[in-house]
């Protein structure tokens, strides 16, 4: 299947009430294609996962995602300062998110487990000072 | 049971203007205007009665019974709805309006409120023995659950599954009068007093139970003014009626059902687009924590149901009044045996896709990709002279074949622009000389011919 729909959002720099635009968009988009609910579950999620941590820990950045009958692929990707330790942002709880993220109620260390936990399949390619990359798989 | 997409908000064509106001202010997006009229699309209609709210030309309408079907029955029962006694100036006791309704013609009454006393002491019941499938949400609200059924897929399996409390009413209080008068029960007329048409629909088409006992639904505007004259007849000790207190009346209101629940832990939104919103964010798990969600399609909840006379604001001040000196609650599970059988809904509710674009996956992908490449296109100025709601909806109805391009004036705005700016040109080459006059007459013509036809078009939409 070669036309694959190609859907781009930038997503702002620190503006919490616009988190979520892009993976709603995405959620109602998918829901007019036909694909599963549970499926549209998954995307959702995981886009707003990584939506809200775009905000708190890379001061926005550009999320590509490419819809075919097959796949759902997101490519988030940031120019923010990287993940020091893969290993340890994948554990649930942990986090380095500031407090005054905290205390809007974000910032659980649930984002990078849930992402991964909610999509068949999670890929990170990050480098400290230079962005992150994450993409993200969910089979239809 | 009447269609599944069965409607109780219909429209009046003869007043319709073919104006945008219903079109914009639909939550759903199931108006068009086609052939200046306005036509609701049944699949995505939820009955919410915003359309009612919003025409100034009043032609949009809900559908009811009248009081005249007491005629048809031996004996009538009234099922006030708690937002009723919310309506009037002063009342500090609802037995007035009670009796007032017997006065009236019906031969017994019989409280929504104190049903759904019942429906929240089984919710209290249901959360705590389903904690694995939190939250709930409530399913009073008959639009909120249309809603969820075309929308929401992946919330239905937290609806609660019980019966809201006019259904619970309506069989109770049909067993007390079968078992009282020995009447068959075609000689029962049950009538329903709403504050909105959604619950019309509900009784046609009711979700979560095959048949509704409720007979009729008549409209708290329309009762009133006869219920008010027949207030004022009342005595100063009106008989003793209510059964019903605080939790009860309280589901006349945002928060009042959720407030009947005993827990912190619950969410209460009213107006339809705070209702969708919050839907949103419970589909994504942005809430933690979270036992029950109550939600109303109207502003204020049932109080603000655009069958009511009151402003909502001011009818919830006074339902607070007269919950005043009432108490917590008098009816009670174990007052009724097989009570508890009535509660549970009987059957369930199944996911419509109305939104797909198109009959198969691979067909609606195909259309959404059409719909990304007519956005591009069309102005996103969202006027709705086109009669859709906005472009991309325009550009859906395309792709479903339910509407063209040329639906855009914009679209034919600039049609018209390219069209005469060839025609000048021709005219110019023709004035200078430059190519043979007949071939040049014929193009200018054939020019002319088109100008016109889209025009035609333009015309054709008024």
């Amino acid at each position: 299947m070669g036309n694959a729909i190609v859907l781009k959002y930038h997503v702002s720099t620190e503006d919490f009430t616009r988190a979520g635009e892009a993976s709603s968009d995405v959620k109602g988009k998918l829901k007019q294609m036909g694909v599963s609910p549970a499926a549209v579950r998954k995307v959702a999620i995981a886009m707003y996962e990584g939506e809200i941590n775009m905000v708190i820990h890379a001061r926005g950045g550009e999320i590509t995602v490419e819809i075919t009958p097959e796949q759902i692929k997101m490519v988030l990707a940031d120019v923010g300062p990287g993940i020091p330790d893969i290993d340890k942002a994948m554990q649930a709880g942990w986090s380095t998110a500031p407090d005054e993220v905290r205390n809007l109620g974000f910032g659980a260390g649930m984002g990078l487990p849930n992402m991964k936990k909610y999509t068949d399949h999670m890929e990170i390619e990050t480098e400290l000072g230079v962005g992150t990359t994450i993409t993200m798989l969910v089979n239809l | 049971m009447e269609h599944k997409f069965y409607h109780s908000v219909r429209l009046d064509p003869d007043l319709c203007k073919g104006c945008i106001n219903c079109l914009k202010r639909c939550p759903t997006q199931a108006i068009r205007v086609r052939s200046g009229k306005a036509q609701i699309n049944s699949k995505f209609c939820i009955d919410c009665g915003e359309c009612i709210r919003i025409c100034p030309h009043h032609a949009k309408l809900a559908v009811y019974d009248s009081l005249d079907i007491l005629k048809q029955y031996k004996y009538n029962i009234a099922l006030p709805a708690p937002s009723l006694y919310s309506q009037f100036n002063n009342l500090d006791d609802v037995n007035i309006v009670l009796n007032a309704l017997l006065l009236m013609g019906f031969d017994t009454v019989f409280e929504v409120s104190a049903a759904a006393e019942l429906v929240s002491e089984a919710t209290r019941e249901y959360l705590s023995e389903h904690e694995d499938n939190l939250p709930l949400i409530s399913t009073a609200c008959p639009s909120v659950v249309r809603l969820i059924r075309v929308r929401f897929p992946n919330l239905i399996p937290h609806l609660l599954p019980l019966n809201p409390p006019v259904e619970v009413a309506a069989m109770m209080a049909v067993r007390q009068a079968m078992e009282k008068t020995g009447y068959a029960r075609e000689e029962i007329g049950v009538s329903f007093i709403s504050p909105c048409p959604s619950k019309v629909t509900y009784v046609r088409a009711p979700l979560g139970t095959e048949k509704s006992q409720v007979d009729h639904v008549l409209a708290i505007k329309d009762v009133y003014p006869s219920l008010l004259a027949h207030m004022k007849k009342v005595g100063e000790d009106p008989g003793e009626l209510s059964t019903s207190g605080k939790i009860g009346i309280s589901w006349g209101r945002s928060g009042g059902e959720a407030g009947g629940l005993f827990t912190e832990n619950y969410l209460a939104a009213d107006g339809i687009e705070n209702v969708i919103r919050v839907l949103e964010d419970l589909e994504d798990e942005k809430f933690t924590n979270l036992k029950f969600v109550e939600l109303n399609a109207c502003n204020g909840g049932c109080v603000g149901g655009v069958l009511t006379v009151e402003n909502p604001y001011v009818a919830e001040v006074k339902l607070k009044h007269l919950r005043k000196y009432m108490p917590v609650a008098r009816s009670h599970m174990d007052m009724e045996e097989t009570v508890e059988e009535m509660v549970p809904w009987t059957t369930g509710v199944e996911y419509e896709p109305v939104y797909s674009l198109g009959g198969n996956m691979m067909e609606s992908f195909m259309r959404l990709n059409q719909v990304e490449e007519l956005c591009k296109k069309l102005p996103g100025l969202d006027c709705g002279s086109c009669g859709a709601p906005s472009c991309k909806a325009l550009a859906e109805d395309i792709v479903r074949g339910e509407a063209t391009e040329t639906d855009c004036v914009y679209y034919l705005r600039e049609n018209l622009h390219k069209l005469s700016e060839e025609v000048s040109i021709l005219a110019g080459d023709l004035h200078a000389g430059n190519t043979a006059g007949q071939e040049t007459m014929r193009i200018l013509k054939e020019y002319i011919q088109r100008i016109s036809s889209e025009m035609a078009k333009l015309d054709m939409r008024e």
